[in-house]
Order: structure tokens, then C-alpha cells, then sequence
């Protein structure tokens, strides 16, 4: 019988095991950041028959510590007609809900009494999708507290897309909850124990990595930014470390999309080998689909906003529905 | 004409009474975006991107890492300027006739001549080139003065890397004209 996944913590940790794991989420996840926009200008580069940052340290490793020193040692603008508090808690908030929704990636089962994974909540892709809205109001009010008609625009571009978007991606995932009768991302890992979700959810897991560029302003659904016309969009009249923190959620973003997206249908920490290498397997996904992210982004180029629209509404929403519906009926007669 | 041509009605010559049918040339068109199809187009073209830009990644950069490696140049490039001397004797083969300054459209040349002392000779024809100087900065590297120069006293380098920060560090002398360029720029070899 379909058990009802209401809030029942599976167990309780000791207060200084969840401090250990979140000290541990962070310093894992920082370091991987900075990596990751070395990696991603790297690939771009070789993509395009270039090799991309190699100046700065050994391969260009320490691009990223270049990078950071210029955005820190720059000036903190902010433009006169700005509206100051919200200007300012503008790229704070996309910050808070990237690092919030690292927190349920589950990197491995109980191992030794310790959960290797954030929390496991019980209403797991609910606090996703709760979580990395509030992002969006970051942009939103970024862009609308510049006081600049680009940011203006980009913001109204993102709002657009977020409601193109999020719920196609929420119907995206609905199939893999049926399938595994959790809301849990600890419980759908386990339930595919046999067969990967992305086998018998090929539908859902393309619209959810779809939606997913759509969701962390990626190409070729960069609307939001679009440098090209709207020069950054919501972006445009920030400076400095506020800026940097822009393009950090946008690189958290990616990791936290990827992670949920291998926890749901790539079998999340499942391998062979031994339970300690459990997380290997799932950092292993991960980074295969950011390096589909970053191919995606080498190879298309930016839609049009009504094109975007379009695929979001007439192809996309419809697609999902349908996924779930033969979803729903297959659940029940088998 | 962009009422009949926009809003995806097709384009009726009949309806322009001035045109006949052999001057209309039908332009194939891609097929109507949307619907099913254009979904189905979209994505194969989408894995075409996909496998193109994979197939760039797994051959490789061509870039040439300029400062560590320079571009090889062809035999006829015209580089920096280079005066010559007799290889036997050691003179100069200016005799600064000023016919490269003549010819320089930039005008960037500029030769005072002086008298060849018979002990002390400098060059092997009557008078020699006191002062001769380039402005490189003004240069256009067009060649004239090589082909004016009725003894081949002058001739295009390949040395191409002049950058300095001193505009007066550009106006070559006589002395720097001479001196072989302190780095060999790599030669495209035959047939490159």
C-alpha cells in the first residue's frame, strides 16, 4: 500500500552531526564552484577550437581565485534612482535559496548511523521547487529596484519564463513520484534500485533538463540575461561582489538542478563498488550533466522570447501532462 | 508588397499587374515552423548541433599561443624595414639618394646626405646617408622604398613586432636600421 509521506523523520541525528554534514555540504560545494567556471570557460573554449583561461596558475586553475580578487577589489555601485534595501537583497536572496536547496541532494543512504545527505525531507521536491523560487524574487526585485530599463526588462523576462517554466518542471517530476510513491529524494533514490527513472521516464527527465536551463537562466533560455540585447539584463547595474554572487547562484543553480535531476532519474548514488563511494558516484553524475549544461550551452543559441513561450506552453506543458497521465494509468494496473 | 509577403500568405505575381511571371524567380523556402513537425525538426537539428560541436571538442584547439609561439610569416612579408652593407667590404649601400623618401606616400622617411671622404669611406657610391630615419609609427609597410632604391639598400623585414610605449622609441635610426632584428620571426616554409 501507498504509504502517506507525511513528516516522518526517518531519524534523528545529533546536533553536532548536522553541523559536521552542513560545515562538510559547504566546504564540498565551494570548492567545486570556483572549479566549475574554470571547467566551464575551459570547455566553451575547446568547443570552439580555443583553449580557454590558461594564463593564471597551472592550467589556469587559479583563474577563478584571479576572478574573485577583481570583483572584490571593485567598487560597490549603485546607481541613483536605485531603491537601496532592495537593491542590496537582491543577489542576497538567490544566495540563500541556492544554498538551501543544497541541503536535500542526498549524496548517499544511512551509512554508520550518519545520513549522507543534508536532510532528508520528507516533502523533498516540494522544498525544491519552494526553495528555488524564492531565487527568482532576487532577480525580480534586483532588477526592479535598479531603476534601470534593461534590469526592468530581464526581470520581467524572468518572471515570464518562471511561470513558463516551473510548472512543466513540476509535472516533469510528478511521474518519477508516482513511480517511486515518495516525495522523498532519500526514497526515490532507493527505489531505483533496479532500473534507473530515466529509462522508463525518458519524457520527464528531458523536460525536466529542459526546464531546468530555463530554471538557472541558461542558453539557450538565457532571457533573463540575454547580453546581446538586454546587456545582462537584471544584472546590468550591478557591480562588484553583487554581480559575483549573481553568476555564483547561477553556477549553484546548475549543481543543485543536476543534483536533483541525478537523484531522480540517473539512479542518484547507485554504482558498483563499496558504500563509500556512494557520493563519488553521485559528484560522478552530477558532473556529467553539468557537462551537458555546459555542451548545451556551446552548441544553441538563444531563443526568442515568443519561440520560448511557445515551446514553454504549447509543447512542453502539454508534453508533461501527457507523460503523467500514462504514468498515472500504467501505475495503477501494474 | 509586405502585406502580401508577411503573415505566411504565399507571394501571387498575377496580383502585380507590372510583373510578368519570367521576372518572379521562386525562392525555396524551409518549411513552416511549428506544429508537430517543426517540433520534431527542431530537435534532430538540435542533436545536429550537439554532434557538431562535440566533433570541435574532441578535435582539438588550433590556437596558436602567440607569445610562445609566433605565426611563421611568408618569404615576402613586409615587416620591418632593414638596410643593407656589403658583405665584401663591409660599406653601406646607401648612397642616400632620397629616393625612397621620395617614394614613401607616408612619408615617413627622412635622409640628409653627406659626402663620402675618400680615406674614411662609408658607403660605395659618391655620398652616403648622414642621417636616415624611419618613423615606424607613421609607416605603412606598403614596400615603395624597397622598390624605389636603385641599389637595394633597403629592404622589408619580417621582424613585425614594433610595439612600444614610446612613440620617439619608433623613429629608427640609421644604426637600428643596420643591426639584424634581435629575434628571427619563424618563415612559413615552401608550400605552407
Amino acid at each position: 500500500m501507498l504509504a502517506l509521506p507525511l513528516a516522518d523523520v526517518n531519524f534523528v541525528e545529533a546536533t553536532w552531526i548536522m553541523v559536521l554534514k552542513s560545515v562538510i555540504i559547504f566546504a564540498v560545494v565551494f570548492g567545486i564552484l570556483p572549479i566549475l567556471t574554470v571547467v566551464e570557460r575551459k570547455l566553451i573554449g575547446r568547443f570552439q577550437h580555443r583553449y580557454g583561461p590558461n594564463r593564471v596558475g597551472p592550467f589556469g586553475l587559479l583563474q577563478p581565485l584571479a576572478d574573485v580578487g577583481k570583483l572584490i577589489s571593485k567598487e560597490s555601485f549603485r546607481p541613483a534612482n536605485a531603491v537601496s534595501t532592495l537593491f542590496i537583497l537582491g543577489p542576497l536572496l538567490p544566495v540563500v535559496s541556492g544554498v538551501l536547496a543544497l541541503a536535500i541532494i542526498p549524496w548517499g543512504n544511512v551509512q554508520d548511523g550518519v545520513g549522507l545527505y543534508g536532510i532528508d525531507v520528507p516533502i523533498g521536491i516540494l522544498y525544491f521547487f519552494a526553495v528555488g523560487s524564492i531565487a527568482f524574487y532576487g532577480l525580480l526585485l534586483g532588477g526592479w529596484s535598479s531603476g534601470s530599463k534593461y534590469s526592468l526588462l530581464g526581470a520581467m523576462r524572468s518572471a515570464a519564463q518562471l511561470i513558463s517554466y516551473e510548472v512543466s518542471m513540476g509535472l516533469a517530476l510528478l511521474g518519477v513520484v508516482m513511480m517511486s510513491g515518495s516525495l522523498s529524494l532519500v526514497d526515490i533514490v532507493e527505489a531505483q534500485g533496479k532500473v534507473w527513472f530515466v529509462i522508463p521516464q525518458l519524457v520527464g527527465f528531458l523536460i525536466f533538463m529542459l526546464a531546468g536551463f530555463a530554471e538557472t537562466n541558461r542558453t539557450p533560455f538565457d532571457m533573463p540575461e540575454a547580453d546581446a540585447e538586454l546587456v545582462q539584463g537584471f544584472m546590468t547595474e550591478y557591480g562588484g561582489m553583487r554581480f559575483g554572487s549573481f553568476l555564483l547562484v547561477e553556477y549553484m543553480e546548475i549543481l543543485v538542478v543536476s543534483g536533483i535531476a541525478a537523484a531522480m532519474f540517473l539512479g542518484g548514488w547507485m554504482g558498483p563498488g563499496p558504500g563509500f563511494l556512494d557520493p563519488i558516484w553521485m559528484l560522478v553524475k552530477m558532473l556529467c550533466l553539468i557537462f551537458v549544461f555546459i555542451w548545451i550551452r556551446a552548441t544553441l543559441p538563444r531563443l526568442r522570447y515568443d519561440q520560448l513561450m511557445t515551446l514553454g506552453w504549447k509543447v512542453l506543458l502539454p508534453l508533461a501532462t501527457l507523460n503523467v497521465l500514462v504514468t498515472a494509468i500504467l501505475v495503477v494496473v501494474t | 508588397m509586405s502585406a502580401a509577403n508577411g503573415g505566411g500568405e504565399s507571394f501571387d505575381p498575377k496580383a502585380v499587374a507590372y510583373l510578368s511571371s519570367a521576372d518572379v524567380v521562386s525562392v525555396q523556402r524551409g518549411p513552416e515552423p511549428g506544429g508537430v513537425g517543426g517540433a520534431y525538426r527542431a530537435f534532430g537539428e538540435t542533436l545536429r548541433g550537439l554532434k557538431t560541436t562535440m566533433a570541435r571538442l574532441i578535435e582539438g584547439p588550433l590556437t596558436i599561443e602567440y607569445p610562445e609561439e609566433k605565426t611563421p610569416v611568408y618569404p615576402r612579408f613586409r615587416g620591418r624595414h632593414k638596410l643593407h652593407k656589403f658583405e665584401d667590404t663591409g660599406l653601406e649601400k646607401c648612397v642616400g639618394c632620397s629616393l625612397c623618401a621620395a617614394a614613401c606616400p607616408a612619408d615617413c622617411i627622412r635622409v640628409v646626405a653627406a659626402e663620402n671622404i675618400p680615406g674614411d669611406r662609408v658607403s660605395a657610391g659618391e655620398r652616403y646617408a648622414a642621417v636616415y630615419e624611419i618613423n615606424l609609427s607613421r609607416c605603412i609597410f606598403c614596400g615603395y622604398c624597397e622598390i624605389a632604391c636603385p641599389f637595394d639598400a633597403i629592404t622589408m623585414g619580417h621582424d613585425y613586432e614594433m610595439a612600444d610605449y614610446d612613440r620617439s622609441n619608433l623613429i629608427f635610426t640609421k644604426e637600428m636600421l643596420l643591426a639584424e632584428p634581435v629575434e628571427r620571426t619563424p618563415l612559413k616554409s615552401e608550400g605552407e
